[in-house]
Formats: C-alpha cells, sequence, structure tokens
C-alpha cells in the first residue's frame, strides 16, 4: 500500500464523508472549543451523560481536513457507554500512539477504527489534525471534574 | 546601484532553458522526496538559495568576521565596511539612499519598527521634531482586508496603545482592493495607510501609485508591505512614492533573520527608536541618551552581519539575471498556473481573473477537499506548496474558506513544474471521493 493510501484509509474518507456525531446537541454535562492555529482547523465537542455518568455520547461540529473529521468521527463512535475514566484512557493510548511517530502500534481494543491513525504519526505535520478533537474531548472531561 | 535596464517585460521572459541553468545554482532543487524530484512551488513562503548566497556568508565568515561599528582592529574595521557596502548594495536594488535602509530580523520587525516608533513619539518620545507623528483619538490608521498578519496587527496594537481608529479597505469579488471605498476611508483623518503591493494569497498586484495619492492627499504616511515584490518585479520606492516599505531576506534569494526597512531619510531621522541599547547612541548618562542618525538609530544591538552581506550577494543575483526578466517570466507561469487550474473542474482559484496581472501564485480552494488533505496529496508526489490560511485569516473569511492551497513560484522554476502540479491537481479529487 502507497503512504498515501495508507495514510487515508477508505474507514478514514469515509468517516470524514459522513462523521458520526455531527451536529451540537443540547443537554451536554461538558463542552470545549480547540483551535489549531496553524491551519484554522476547529471543534467544539460536547459531551453528554447517562444517568450513571456514564458517557452517553459525544456530538461535535467542526471543519477540518479529512484526518481531523475522521478522527472527531470514530472518537465518537468509541466514546459511548465508557466512564469518564475509561475515556481518559482511551485518549491517552491514542496519545501515545500518535507520538510515537509511527513506532507504537495502537491497541485495538482500546482504540478500535482509530488505530489507523498510527500512519497520520508518521507525518508530525498531522499529528496535531488526528489529537484535535481527542484533546478538545480532554478538556471537557477535565471539566466534569 | 540597479544595473537594470528599461526594457519591454513581455518580449524579455526568461527562457526555459535559461531557468535550468540559474537551477544549477540551486543545489536544493536537485532534492528526492520519497522518491520524485522535488517540486519546490513555496517560494512565496520562503525562496531556496543559490551557492552564490551560500558561498557569499561561508566567506565573510572564513575571512572577514567581526564586530561592525565598534572595536579598531583591521579585521572589525574590514568587516563594517562589507556590512556597510551590503547596505549600498540593497539601497541601489530599491532606489534608496543607503541611510534609509534600515537592517531588522524580518519584514515582521520591520513593520514593527514603524508602529513603534510612532507609538513612541505618541508617548511624547522623540522631542519636537516627532510630534508630527502622534496619533490619538480621532486619528485614523487605514489597512486593507487583504493584509498579511504582520500588516495588519501591528496597526491593531498602534491604534490600541493610542486611541486612534483603524480603519479597512475591504476587497472585491475579484481580489482587487475597492478603490471608491478606498478614496472615501482615506480623508483628513487618517494618518497612515498601510497596503501590501502584492497580495501573498491572491496574487494581485496593488495599485500603488494611486494608493499613495490618496494617502499624501490626505496628508498621510504610506507603509508598503513589499515582501511578495521585491523577490519578484523591480521595486522603486522614490517612483512608487511610498515613506515606508518592508520585505524579507529569505523570500528573495536571502538568507533567515534579516529584513529590511527602507524610510525616507526625513522620517527616520525624526521617529523615535524602537529598540534601545548599544551602538544607536551618541552620548549616555544615567538618566537620559541621544540617539544617532537613521539608520544607526534603529539598529540597537549585535547587527545580523553575515545575514546583511549574503543578502547583498542574493540582490547582485537577482540584478545579473534582471527583475523585469524575472517578473515576466513568472507572468507567464502565473498565466500557466492559473489558465490550467481554471480548466479543472471543482477547483477555484482565488484572486483576480484571467487576463488580469497576478504574481506567480495560485491560491486554490478544491470543492469537498480540505487544503491539508491537497496539500498532503500533493506532497505524496514530490510537490511542496503550503497550505492554510498563509498569515491572512481576514482575507480568508472574506472569500468563506478557512485555508487554501498555494502554488506559488519563482525565478527557478520551470514549465515542467508547473504541469506536474497541475496534473497531479486533477487527480485530488477523484482520491477524495470529491469528483461527481
Amino acid at each position: 500500500m502507497s503512504d498515501l493510501a495508507d495514510l487515508y484509509r477508505d474507514v478514514v474518507l469515509d468517516h470524514a464523508r459522513t462523521p458520526h456525531g455531527f451536529g451540537l446537541r443540547d443537554g451536554a454535562a461538558a463542552e470545549s472549543h480547540q483551535l489549531n492555529p496553524t491551519c484554522g482547523d476547529e471543534v467544539t465537542v460536547r459531551l453528554h451523560l447517562g444517568p450513571e455518568g456514564a458517557i452517553e455520547g459525544i456530538s461535535w461540529e467542526g471543519h477540518g481536513c479529512a484526518i481531523s473529521q475522521s478522527s472527531a468521527s470514530i472518537l465518537a463512535d468509541l466514546a459511548p457507554g465508557d466512564s469518564p475514566e475509561q475515556l481518559r484512557s482511551r485518549i491517552a493510548g491514542f496519545r501515545a500512539m500518535m507520538r510515537s511517530r509511527g513506532e507504537v502500534e495502537g491497541d485495538e481494543a482500546l482504540l478500535g477504527d482509530a488505530v489507523v491513525f498510527q500512519s497520520a504519526s508518521r507525518y508530525v505535520a498531522r499529528v496535531k489534525c488526528a489529537m484535535l478533537a481527542w484533546v478538545a474531548v480532554e478538556d471537557a472531561l477535565l471539566k466534569l471534574g | 546601484m540597479s544595473s537594470i535596464a528599461p526594457t519591454i517585460a513581455a518580449a524579455t521572459a526568461l527562457e526555459e532553458s535559461e531557468v535550468y541553468r540559474l537551477r544549477e545554482d540551486f543545489p536544493i532543487l536537485r532534492e528526492q522526496m520519497g522518491g520524485h524530484p522535488l517540486v519546490y512551488l513555496d517560494s512565496a513562503a520562503t525562496a531556496q538559495r543559490p551557492v552564490q548566497v551560500l558561498d557569499a556568508e561561508r566567506e565573510f565568515l572564513t575571512h572577514l568576521n567581526a564586530a561592525v561599528h565598534r572595536g579598531a582592529h583591521t579585521l572589525a574595521a574590514e568587516a563594517t565596511e562589507v556590512f556597510e557596502q551590503a547596505r549600498e548594495t540593497v539601497a541601489g536594488f530599491i532606489g534608496a539612499r543607503p541611510d534609509e535602509v534600515v537592517w531588522t530580523s524580518n519584514a515582521t520587525e520591520a513593520l514593527n519598527l514603524v508602529a513603534y516608533a510612532l507609538s513612541n513619539a505618541s508617548a511624547g518620545r522623540g522631542g519636537p521634531e516627532a510630534d508630527r507623528f502622534r496619533l490619538g483619538p480621532g486619528d485614523e490608521i487605514v489597512a486593507t482586508e487583504m493584509e498579511h498578519h504582520a500588516n495588519l496587527i501591528p496597526w491593531q496594537e498602534l491604534a490600541a496603545r493610542t486611541g486612534a481608529t483603524l480603519r479597512i479597505i475591504h476587497l472585491d469579488d475579484e481580489g482587487a482592493l475597492r478603490l471608491g471605498e478606498a478614496a472615501e476611508v482615506i480623508g483628513e483623518r487618517t494618518r497612515l495607510v498601510a497596503f501590501a503591493h502584492v497580495s501573498n494569497v491572491l496574487g494581485t498586484v496593488n495599485p500603488v501609485e494611486h494608493l499613495v495619492s490618496l494617502a499624501h492627499a490626505a496628508g498621510a504616511l504610506v507603509v508598503l508591505d513589499a515582501c511578495q515584490s521585491a523577490p519578484h518585479r523591480p521595486l522603486e520606492v522614490k517612483a512608487l512614492g511610498v515613506d515606508f516599505a518592508a520585505f524579507s531576506g529569505h523570500k528573495m534569494l536571502g538568507p533567515n533573520g534579516i529584513g529590511v526597512l527602507y524610510g525616507r531619510a526625513e522620517l527616520l531621522n525624526a521617529l523615535p527608536p524602537f529598540l534601545t541599547g548599544g551602538s544607536m547612541i551618541t552620548t549616555v548618562t544615567l538618566e537620559r541618551a541621544e540617539f544617532l542618525p537613521a539608520p544607526q538609530r534603529f539598529e540597537a544591538g549585535t547587527q545580523k552581519v553575515s545575514q546583511a552581506i549574503a543578502l547583498a550577494e542574493a540582490v547582485r543575483y537577482l540584478q545579473r539575471v534582471g527583475l523585469e526578466r524575472i517578473e515576466a517570466r513568472e507572468s507567464q507561469l502565473a498565466v500557466r498556473l492559473h489558465s490550467g487550474v481554471a480548466s479543472l473542474p471543482g477547483i477555484r482559484v482565488l484572486g483576480p481573473g484571467l487576463g488580469v496581472e497576478r504574481a506567480g501564485l495560485v491560491s486554490v480552494v478544491v470543492d469537498g477537499v480540505h487544503a491539508h488533505d491537497v496539500g498532503q496529496y500533493l506532497d505524496d508526489a514530490g510537490i511542496a506548496v503550503r497550505v492554510g490560511h498563509h498569515c491572512a485569516q481576514p482575507l480568508h473569511r472574506r472569500y468563506g474558506v478557512t485555508a487554501t492551497t498555494r502554488a506559488s513560484t519563482y525565478l527557478y522554476t520551470t514549465e515542467a513544474e508547473v504541469d506536474a502540479f497541475l496534473e497531479r491537481l486533477a487527480g485530488v479529487r477523484g482520491f477524495f471521493g470529491a469528483a461527481s
């Protein structure tokens, strides 16, 4: 597979074209807005909690490249049902993979489809794209207290 | 002095064969990127440097390096001499006097220098001769919607510090400044008008003389951002009539870390300094200091000596090739780029339409594909372009986009490179599934 095809796998392009969780919903427990100043990409995420305090869902809006949009979409698929602690550990695992310059293979049990971004971690300029929504959710989790 | 003879630009464009010979001087252009020959179309961000420029800096550091304008030993005297010769070379390049050329770290610092000198005058510094520069409530500073952030934010901040009002000349749909609006905005309250010679995103070439005449009729000073013109076309500051002009070395075959501020001598000598410290004073007591005339008054501290000398070599390189010939060549490449992109469905070029003067760059919007993804797709084929907002967020907002993909040319750009870009760009929507 070429580098480019590896970076833009079908799962990435599919999520970018039809993002999951897109559109902000009311009734959020916490919200965060993050901006990538170098490219102007931005994302707003909202955390929605279920009755037990687990994550019921993530709603988000934003604009950006296929990497940042698909990464947000995949995260929105992963989060429901997680406790805040579980979601934090997913984010930690994702960050470790994204900072590894392609060295760390993501744990599929933890990261699901987000393991595809291992290829993006080789492109230093794209790491921030992939991280954008994850950083926003991390920030929103902090605001939950 | 400038060695450029007036010629009819269109008749004397650099030819493709000459461009290939020039490329021999630029070792980096022989690099391979991931198995593809590098196609460098990002010169509007930073230009590549010929061996002559690299050698000039090394030669100085190998044989002549010493602190300039201080020290009495022979090496220091020789270093000072070549440093000042570099200033003469750059002054000649823009048709200015040597004492009207101030070295700065970059164009951003040059523009901030003007803003802070005016700010200091507004705070009462500079004595009676700086009184005329005082800004306050009721005064207006004019900038434009197309500016690079470096020629916008310093004026926002200057207005905020002094109580003056910042007013804006907006863009039309074709990437041109609204000149009717300019005539209304620039008036008796206007104290300064700041604008780019050439837009770094649109490629628009602004009518400098017209804007200068509006500004001067209102008694306002003119600050020209010449970053995208000085490297690519003749820049005659006296003929244009601007009061200040700023440009950077690294966009014109020179080093990073050096920029130039041109200012009319009479203005520079009346303005209070921006940065203060060593090498810019006559007498210092524990309470106060008196300052040297320009340009030294604006050159506090250790200077960028080897960079200035290398920049002078870059200027000589450009003069040997001829700025008119470069301008004419890039004008042809601009048409090739623009008409090539215009033939691609779903891809739009910001700025002037075909047939309108344009610098050697196009910023494109690809329907359904973000600029970063376009850039990645091009990069995969060894094609280096700029993606993002190019430090011009208000301009992008004006055209309803957050980011564009910009391809920009220089004297070493070949037609084959432009064609490689166009060919690759043609496939981008298909790859990302955006082609219907």
